[in-house]
């Protein structure tokens, strides 16, 4: 019981201390804005800690941090391996296929508008669907291993780069393409030096999103048949063992994996779009 | 915005209606097309098994009206989702309505949940600035890391101390949802400008009036982008919720025996049945989106 009152005595005082900073004159300033959220996730991992040992929560039903921080440390060449079959391989091949299947195609819908008016309609509609119940098909056409992951991951990113590319592409007033019309530019250099370029703001929207719906694919797929490693697998197997801190440090392990994958997309974006008004600070 | 963006829909689709209509013809063409290749070592192979010999239409044929076949030709998709939905007493096992229908109220209820708790928290995030502070970062951080990946462990700890049913997918529909309103109401609720809060204020307006005569209604077109957002991701949520437990029951438990089993025409009409789910469910949305913003003076 100590243990609970203490912990809800740190929220207490971590809550206030926010307040406080928030509150400051010195609220702006980068410092205080990575502090204040990083105070609140500490306080939340502290309590969680505290709370599970002061009600003596079964450790099975819900491990505490410091129990998955060890599970993890122990466990990092399985957790490596893991991440090597399910990222490496299957979300981040399908969804460099995908993705640049999807532009690909993008580049041809937009130089006829008979298409363009008729695949947009359906590639909204499919971006919608709930594509990851493709994976026990696929699966099944490609095999246990990653081709099948991937090939999953590639359904499901086509379709949001797809649609994101083509608005893109449409993204130039009239003045700058007739700019472009009185230089002589034939429909290739139109297209790579103004509208491509011109595009990359949507282009880079698709692919931000594009980067958790691959991670989400290839564990989902994994669900359905893999071979003995992987995050799906191991997630999937270890929740069958009852071993949770297993699953929780798999979760880390794809949280990292999904927030790198996305800061890395949005750091390429910031090289490429340095001209775009939301990039200026 | 709402008024423009409605009568281009409007535009669009009578402009898009034949050139759509000819893409899904050739989408269901390329399919019929697939099929053969697909399915035809199979019907080879019973053909050398039985010894008898066949014409090419009729090796043709075969491959689309197989029992298992890899991929099930449209027509077969189509009689199979005709006959576990219309044809079917709606409360067979084996009807579509029927595990339909468990999939939407766990879809319906998590969805009911996460939206409620995420336009509360957003609410918070508006008027709290150590609110906004601690929690927003974190709340667009959890968009960019796959969080379907504790739905397993959502339903074994909840069934492990009691609780089972709709409830557990309910738990992962809600999670799904509430991140995207989240994120899509704080955006809203702030989207006043300067100066419309400026004048609320020279009114006299206190908080709770700028909020309820203001606010809210701004939040209005935001709110209803990632309801359609968070609608789509609530049926993934109790379709993936389904998985990890061998469900009975629900569409992802036919999407999961007709893997185990191979029965590829289940599979690929459950998926059907749950993209149906997911449009018609988008369109009801939509649909109360054109009704509330009419109704606000937004469209026309």
């Amino acid at each position: 019981m100590m243990l609970v009152i203490l912990a809800l005595l740190i929220w207490v005082v971590a809550t206030a201390g926010n307040v406080w900073l928030a509150n400051s004159v010195y609220a702006h300033s980068r410092t205080i804005k990575l502090l204040v959220p990083a105070i609140f996730g500490l306080t939340l991992l502290v309590m969680w800690e505290l709370i599970v040992r002061g009600l003596e929560i079964s450790f099975v039903i819900l491990p505490p941090p410091s129990m998955i921080a060890s599970r993890f440390a122990s466990s990092i060449p399985i957790l490596w391996a893991d991440f090597v079959q399910t990222f490496l391989k299957g979300a981040l091949s399908g969804y460099i296929i995908g993705c640049g299947a999807a532009f690909v195609l993008a580049v041809i819908v937009d130089r006829y508008d008979f298409l363009r008016r008729g695949l947009l309609p359906v590639g909204n509609f499919m971006a919608a669907l709930p594509i990851v119940g493709t994976a026990p098909i696929l699966v099944m056409w490609f095999g246990f291993d990653w081709q099948s992951k991937a090939a999953v991951v590639v359904v499901m990113v086509f379709f949001p780069v797809l649609v994101n590319t083509v608005a893109g592409l449409r993204d130039t007033s009239d003045m700058q393409r007739d700019l472009m019309r009185t230089y002589g530019a034939s429909y290739s250099q139109t297209l790579i030096k103004l509208r491509i370029p011109a595009a990359m703001p949507f282009i880079f929207n698709g692919l931000k999103i594009a980067t958790t719906l691959a991670l989400i694919g290839a564990i989902v797929a994994e669900f359905f048949g893999s071979p003995t490693v992987g995050m799906g697998f191991r997630i999937s197997t270890s929740v069958g063992q009852l071993a949770l801190d297993m699953v929780w440090a798999e979760i880390v392990v794809a949280a990292i994996a999904g927030s790198a994958f996305y800061g890395a997309i949005a750091l390429i974006e910031k090289g490429v779009t340095f001209w775009h008004p939301s990039q200026r600070t | 915005m709402g008024c423009v963006q409605g009568m281009m829909m409007r535009k669009a689709l009578q402009q898009s209606l034949v050139p759509v209509l000819a893409v899904i013809a050739v989408i269901v063409a390329i399919w019929y097309i697939a099929c053969v290749p697909m399915n035809s070592a199979w019907t080879a192979q019973q053909l050398e098994r039985s010894g008898g010999t066949m014409t090419v239409t009729e090796h043709i044929a075969d491959t689309w009206s197989q029992e298992r076949p890899r991929l099930p030709s449209p027509h077969q998709v189509g009689a199979e989702l005709w006959k576990s939905t219309i044809a079917m007493k709606p409360s067979s096992k084996r009807s579509l309505i029927y595990h339909g229908k468990i999939t939407l109220t766990a879809t319906m209820l998590g969805f009911a949940i996460g939206t409620g708790l995420g336009i509360l928290l957003a609410v918070g995030i508006v008027h709290s600035r150590a609110m906004d502070m601690s929690v927003m970062p974190w709340a667009i951080v959890s968009q960019t890391i796959p969080i379907i990946a504790i739905a397993p462990m959502i339903i074994v700890v909840l069934y492990s101390i009691g609780v089972q049913g709709t409830l557990p997918k309910a738990i992962i529909s809600a999670y799904l949802s509430f991140f995207p309103v989240v994120v899509g109401m704080v955006k809203g609720l702030r989207s006043p400008d300067a100066m419309q809060l400026d004048l609320l204020q020279t009114y006299h307006a206190s908080k709770s009036q700028s909020f309820w005569k203001l606010r809210l209604p701004a939040s209005m077109p935001y709110l209803f982008t990632s309801l359609k957002i968070g609608v789509a991701a609530s049926l993934v949520g109790a379709i993936v919720g389904e998985l990890p437990t061998g469900a009975v029951r629900g569409l992802g438990a036919r999407l999961l025996s007709g893997s185990y089993y191979g029965q590829t025409v289940q599979i690929w009409s459950a998926l059907f049945a749950a993209a149906l789910l997911a449009a018609a469910l988008v369109a009801i949305i939509s649909l109360i989106e054109r009704i509330v913003l009419k109704r606000m003076g937004v469209a026309a």
